[in-house]
């Protein structure tokens, strides 16, 4: 397989986990440990660090099959104490195989770890097996903050299907006191060894104590800039390109007479939605520029935001691309998102000029990103934790602005078609991959144009 | 028109004969002919480098804030406010961020000629304390000026602001004038870390020019003393409506609170991976590569001759340094992995050190960038930083896309970074602190490794030329940057080559 340019390690994250990472939540229950999780895990796949979360309230809904009341919490229920130990060293065991078996390179350890006890059990079990651990602490003490989460995740857990709600409201309120009595923050003095970030109210505040390392460091920028304020991201691409019309890739032209309709579209549908202080980012590229220009609203330009380079393919036609570059052509269909074009990019680049767009993005509120097909497929990828082989394929067509709210653990999608033709832009992978296919076979799923 | 697909196992890289301008290139370029250097909005479109629209914030990130930043250091004498500052303050100017630091001590001593001992700091000696303080006011004065009529856009207030007086003034100051105010307190109780600073930074400082170094320590001692009895340092609760970071023994521990933008959240990353444990850090370029003999820029050619036995210099060189856990960083091009081959030992291979994009310009001579782009070439002699390559990258962009490289090297200790000649003039003007006007004209000769050891408040270099002969690859700025001179005026510094 020949990647141009390429040896060694892929991407730019240098290999300096040697040693897989063991995150560890800290925190009573419904302070956000299984939002921030998640999302973290989301964000460290996508920059291409395998990570995986291992949620002990899973394990325990799969050993206790039916969930009764708050008392299975009980500090001297000593049934469920035996199962809860139990679950817990299975999730341990879990851990260890995804870090020798399955490739992980980070592992959380969603639970609420609030005794010292069961800390020092998981650092024991680290130290065993060269585990870096880094805890991630959530400490929140204002009511309201607590109530809207048990709302928004909660009261539709499995736990509480049967339940109404005010009666579910009462009994997880009791599940939190009994964690309370022997809840042990991390302490400044006696935890001053371990690594761990502590989280106040929802990033009012933190503390960061000794960040072991690059990882570590990524993490805490990351966890710093999230927020839970809700707002909605609205992704489109520039409108109908010339260059679009006539099947070829990349290039910098304008757009065509439709592409302007959308444009102006695009204006009307913005306005109608009322968005609160919202930011309009663009490439540099004309075509999403033009599309920002009919809003009549100041807009950010981004390089990162540009096309993905398809370097000796850039202006070509699918057909064309068959035709000079055969093997390039088949190589790409192999394996779309690692493939990079002779003097251009991959979409693995692309996620790693993106990430400080990401970044910026979890720290704004209301945006609207004016984009490309291969960017907009990056940045759908992230919010969806989607995999790097569907992310080349996820459908990003023309004229469609995605309209992207965080709920829950997850993102709200609503997609919204404005109404104007455009071309089609998006090839599936066709099923001959094969270096030495027909010409046919490659330019099976080439979508029409001029 | 022919274009062959280039791979690194072609050894005979193609000749690009020179092809006709496409229809969005022409457009371009006339648009430029016409205006050449208005800096007008569509002419930025059209040649990619555009800015905001409707602000005037550089082009390559978000407008990080709309209202200046004024950070304000907090913390006794000798626990590396300074040292914090001028660091923080090269990082943010290297990015683009204009900012300028105002050192308190610095006003003090040109308004008291001579320094002769800690009493001037007793809290009980009230003409001291009138001096302390109407230095305060010039160098807030100064901040206004530079965050107001000079453009800046952060200011760096650096001083022991020890009391919450005195931190309540400023913030006052800052609210009249819109500032945004993000306070950076270095805490730190370990005396040998404090004993180290001192011996490090205040025994050569202009107070003790004329002191034995037991009496300046002795001296010193008794300073920081006078702030220790009114120190109140910031605090959980009674300051939580403040923003800031404080800074607890040199990094083992930091408090972060309320952070309120992007360049605030810039600052805390940055300052959470700095450190200040000794290393050094070495520079290079690949060894001479094929191209850089035929005198063509950019490209993906593998070393020459004399390359390849710079390689096996450096693997020496490397060796006989005897450097602990040293850490190799290579781009993705084929000639610094052939460079970093030689050395036999684990190395990174990173995208972001690929050389800069010529684009149209790729693997050209100098001779034939004047014979078929003119007009590019002369811009770009006008404004090498900020000029971009047509499909290619300019200074700026790279500075961005190295940033990160610079962040992992200041987690780092001992590294060799073996890079290219844009990329190498990228880094070394961080290290160096060189404007974007120096920036890419600084020396960085092939076969020459740079050893950068930080030391006091900057940067000790050594340049350690391996003695392998190499092409020069640097061209000055000629004389004549106008975009009507002669072919002669334009290629008078162009450097020999076959």
């Amino acid at each position: 397989v020949k990647f141009s340019g390429r040896t060694g390690s892929t991407g730019d994250i240098p290999q300096f986990t040697n040693s897989p990472t063991l995150i560890v939540m800290v925190g009573l229950p419904a302070r956000g440990k299984t939002y921030i999780s998640k999302k973290l895990t989301r964000y460290l796949n996508w920059i291409g660090v395998p990570t995986k979360v291992f949620n002990l309230g899973q394990y325990r809904r799969e050993a206790v099959q039916a969930y009764k009341t708050f008392e299975f919490f009980l500090p001297d229920n000593e049934e469920a104490m035996k199962i809860r130990k139990a679950c817990a060293i299975t999730a341990l065991k879990d851990i260890h195989h995804y870090f020798t078996q399955e490739q992980g390179q980070v592992a959380v350890f969603d639970a609420t770890n609030t005794t010292r006890d069961r800390r020092a059990d998981i650092l024991c079990f680290a130290k065993e097996s060269g585990y870096k651990v880094f805890f991630v602490e959530s400490i929140c003490d204002d009511p309201d903050i607590i109530e809207a989460n048990i709302m928004e995740v909660k009261l539709s857990s499995p736990d509480y299907q049967d339940c109404d709600k005010e009666e579910a409201l009462v009994d997880f309120l009791k599940r939190i006191e009994c964690y309370k009595m022997s809840y042990v923050p991390l302490d400044d003095e006696m935890d001053r060894n371990l690594s761990y970030i502590k989280i106040f109210n929802v990033g009012f505040r933190y503390l960061v104590n000794r960040v072991q390392d690059h990882i570590q460091s990524r993490i805490v920028y990351y966890l710093m800039n999230i927020h839970v304020t809700p707002r909605s991201i609205y992704l489109c691409r520039h409108g109908e390109s010339e260059l679009n019309l006539l099947g070829r890739i990349g290039g910098d032209s304008g757009l065509s007479p439709r592409g302007n309709k959308f444009a102006c579209t695009l204006a009307g549908f913005i306005q109608s939605q009322c968005i609160r202080n919202l930011k309009v980012w663009t490439s540099h590229m004309k075509r999403t520029i033009q599309t920002a220009e009919a809003l009549g609203v100041a807009y950010e330009q981004w390089k990162a935001l540009n096309e993905i380079d398809a370097g000796v393919c850039e202006e070509l036609t699918y057909e064309e691309i068959q035709e000079h570059y055969p093997e390039e052509f088949a190589l790409r269909d192999q394996d779309k998102y690692r493939y990079r074009y002779p003097k251009g990019e991959s979409y693995e680049d692309l996620v790693h000029r993106l990430e400080p767009v990401i970044m910026e993005l979890e720290r704004q509120e209301n945006v609207l990103v004016v984009c490309h097909q291969a960017v907009m497929r990056c940045l759908l990828a992230y919010f969806l934790d989607k995999s790097a082989e569907e992310l080349p394929y996820l459908k990003c067509p023309l004229h469609t602005v995605l309209k992207l709210t965080p709920v829950a653990y997850g993102c709200k999608v609503e997609s919204v078609f404005l109404n104007v033709e455009a071309v089609n832009t998006h090839r599936d992978r066709p099923v001959n991959v094969d270096v030495s296919r027909d010409p046919q076979d490659a330019l099976l799923t080439v979508p029409e144009h001029i | 028109m022919t274009v062959s697909s280039l791979s690194p196992s072609d050894s005979n890289s193609c000749l690009r004969a020179p092809r006709p301008l496409r229809a969005s290139e022409r457009r371009r370029v006339e648009t430029l002919r016409s205006a050449p250097l208005r800096r007008s909005r569509t002419a930025r479109i059209m040649r990619g480098s555009a800015r905001s629209h409707g602000t005037q914030e550089r082009d390559k990130c978000v407008c990080m804030t709309n209202c200046p930043t004024l950070i304000v250091t907090v913390g006794l004498p000798a626990r590396g406010k300074t040292y914090i500052s001028k660091k923080l303050t090269r990082y943010l100017n290297w990015i683009g961020v204009p900012t300028k630091e105002f050192n308190v001590g610095q006003y003090r001593r040109d308004c008291v000629k001579i320094y002769k001992s800690f009493e001037f700091f007793r809290p009980d000696n009230e003409e001291g304390l009138k001096i302390r303080k109407q230095c305060a006011s010039a160098a807030l004065n100064d901040v206004q000026q530079y965050l107001g009529e000079e453009g800046g856009q952060v200011a760096v207030f650096d001083a022991t602001n020890t009391t919450r007086e005195r931190r309540e003034t400023i913030v006052r100051f800052a609210e009249q004038n819109g500032y945004k105010v993000f306070f950076v307190e270095s805490v730190c109780e370990d005396p040998d870390v404090i004993a180290e600073n001192i011996v490090q930074v205040k025994l050569g400082s202009p107070d003790y020019t004329d002191c034995n170094t037991d009496e300046a320590i002795e001296d010193f001692m008794k300073r920081i003393k006078c702030y220790e009895n009114s120190y109140q340092t910031l605090d959980e609760d009674l300051d939580r409506e403040l923003s800031f970071i404080k800074i607890i023994d040199v990094g083992r521990r930091y408090l972060v609170n309320r952070v309120l933008d992007h360049i605030q959240s810039r600052i805390v990353y940055y300052l959470m991976n700095i450190h200040i444990t000794p290393r050094s850090i070495y520079l290079c370029r690949h060894g001479e590569s094929d191209l850089n003999v035929k005198g063509r820029i950019g490209g993906d050619s593998g070393l020459s001759l004399r390359g390849k036995e710079f390689a096996r210099y450096l693997a020496k060189f490397i060796q006989d340094q005897n450097i602990k856990d040293l850490k190799v960083w290579t781009s993705q091009m084929k000639r610094t992995i052939q460079t970093a081959e030689a050395l036999s030992v684990p190395y990174e291979q990173w995208k972001a050190l690929n050389e800069i994009d010529a684009g149209v310009c790729e693997e050209m001579m100098y001779e034939e960038i004047q014979e078929n782009y003119p007009l590019e070439f002369a811009l770009r002699d006008q404004d090498k930083y900020r000029y971009r390559y047509p499909k290619g990258e300019s200074y700026e962009d790279l500075v961005q896309r190295l940033e990160p490289v610079i962040m992992e090297l200041e987690r780092q200790e001992n590294v060799l970074v073996i890079c290219h000649q844009a990329v190498m003039r990228c880094l070394l003007a961080y290290f160096l602190d060189k404007s974007a006007d120096e920036l890419p004209y600084l020396k960085c000769p092939l076969h020459t490794v740079l050893k950068l050891t930080p030391v006091a408040y900057g940067c000790k270099v050594e340049s350690i030329s391996l003695n392998v002969d190499a092409v020069n690859t640097h061209r000055d700025k000629p004389e004549n940057v106008n975009i009507h001179r002669s072919s002669e005026d334009a290629l008078q510094t162009v450097p020999p080559h076959l």
